[in-house]
């Protein structure tokens, strides 16, 4: 069998050039090429290619203008949150400002509130002192009387003697210096 | 017995004989396969781009893709002026690699059922590099006039130093287009013997006895790995191809950029 096979390639190589390079279908080749690849040529460029092309580039702007939207709707909620912020700031500082407001006003009214009981208070312990200084000033008085009446008392008691109200009042006050 | 001719797989097979003037224009396998991969690039994407969804389902990313692939390709080396080029530099891409993928199948819904690689034959690809070296003069010629030929006359090198270069530079833009068309030509020749070789090997090792058969494991696992090479480089030469058209069409666009 191998030999057989060598024989037949001697028999083909005998037989003819070697094809591709067998001018005998030259001129056929050249002629089916050109048909061939000018129809192929054709085809694509007028045809196929610009089909390709547009879906490309369909797709393209597609994708371009939804990046556009997308960007649009990212600075419209940017400035959505701006404002949000911008409000929330100032909602803030208005209520700080009437927070502030009302403790001013309740620190006037318990500064109020301590000044009048305070000065109530005092007037109270005033009153109570004059009071007191009153009570005790009746006590010394009666003190000065008792003791008088006891000195004159004491004194007609032991030596016998009448001793006038008023003389042992003096004494008194004498013997207290 | 299978055929294991390795160059039996190039051969151009008549199927409606064509003659213009004298000269054979016949429609042949080769023919078949070239329409095939015009209309199966075609009918693909036109197919992927049914809905022309603007989320796209898979078929439709891949045409996609594949229109990005090739605009970033321009892009990166033309620069947007470039541009104008994308519909052919699409179509390059597109018929060779269709091409390419197309001779990885060794049986094929065509006359004679075989598959058939229209991009190793070298008539096929210098016919296309041909196309694009023409492009890129006619283009530079048109929009630059001789300026287009200040290539050949290197800026910032004395003058008596062009005596040495301009012929370099001559010959290496008067190989471009054979360069071009005999890399690819080359690489998918090259590739699709080496594969038949080993194939071949499978069957004549398999065929001596059990001991044979034992030892044709080795060929075929080199056939499998060697398959999935060939399919990276059906992919890479329709690349290369295509980068090197943007590489000269670039040159047409800003002569004396190099």
């Amino acid at each position: 069998m191998a030999l057989d096979s060598t024989t037949q390639g001697a028999e083909y190589a005998a037989e003819a050039a070697f094809p591709p390079f067998d001018p005998t279908y030259f001129a056929s080749q050249l002629f089916w090429l050109a048909i061939s690849f000018a129809l192929l040529y054709f085809l694509l460029s007028r045809f196929i290619l610009p089909r390709i092309g547009g879906a490309i580039e369909e797709r393209k702007d597609k994708i371009a203008d939804n990046l556009d939207a997308a960007a649009q709707m990212k600075a419209q909620s940017d400035e959505t949150v701006e404002a949000y912020e911008k409000e929330l700031a100032e909602a803030r500082s208005r209520a700080q400002s009437v927070a502030a407001e009302a403790k001013a006003e309740v620190d006037k009214e318990i500064a109020e509130a301590t000044r009048e009981a305070d000065a109530e208070l005092e007037a109270k312990l005033a009153d109570s002192e004059t009071r007191i200084q009153a009570a005790r000033d009746a006590a010394l008085a009666d003190v000065r009387t008792i003791a008088s009446e006891a000195a004159a008392a004491a004194a007609e008691h032991l030596a016998g003697l009448d001793v006038s109200e008023a003389d042992a009042a003096k004494a008194v006050d004498a013997a207290r210096g | 017995m299978a055929d294991t001719n390795p160059i039996d797989q190039f051969k151009i097979s008549t199927v409606a004989d064509l003659s213009v003037g004298g000269v054979n224009l016949s429609f042949t396998n080769s023919s078949y396969f070239m329409l095939v991969a015009a209309l199966l690039v075609t009918g693909l994407l036109a197919l992927a781009m049914s809905k022309r969804a603007l989320v796209p389902n898979r078929a439709q990313s891949v045409a996609e893709l594949m229109y990005e692939f090739v605009a970033g390709m321009i892009r990166s080396t033309t620069g947007d002026a470039g541009l104008k080029f994308f519909p052919l530099v699409f179509s390059l891409f597109a018929f060779i690699l269709m091409g390419n993928m197309l001779g990885m199948l060794p049986y094929f819904p065509a006359p004679g059922f075989k598959g058939f690689t229209f991009t190793s034959h070298i008539i096929v690809t210098f016919a296309l590099a041909m196309l694009v070296i023409l492009v890129v003069m006619g283009y530079g010629v048109f929009k630059h006039g001789l300026k287009f030929f200040s290539f050949l006359f290197p800026a910032g090198v004395p003058w008596p130093l062009w005596i040495l270069l301009t012929p370099i530079e001559l010959i290496s833009f008067l190989s471009r287009p054979i360069t071009l068309g005999v890399r690819l030509f080359a690489n998918m020749l090259a590739g699709h013997i080496l594969l038949k070789v080993f194939a071949s090997f499978i069957v004549m090792l398999g065929s001596v006895g059990a001991l044979g058969a034992i030892g044709a494991v080795a060929p075929f696992i080199m056939v499998v790995a060697l398959t999935a090479l060939e399919f990276l480089v059906a992919f890479l030469q329709a690349y290369v191809f295509a980068v090197l058209t943007c590489i000269y069409l670039s040159d047409a666009l800003e002569p004396g950029h190099h």
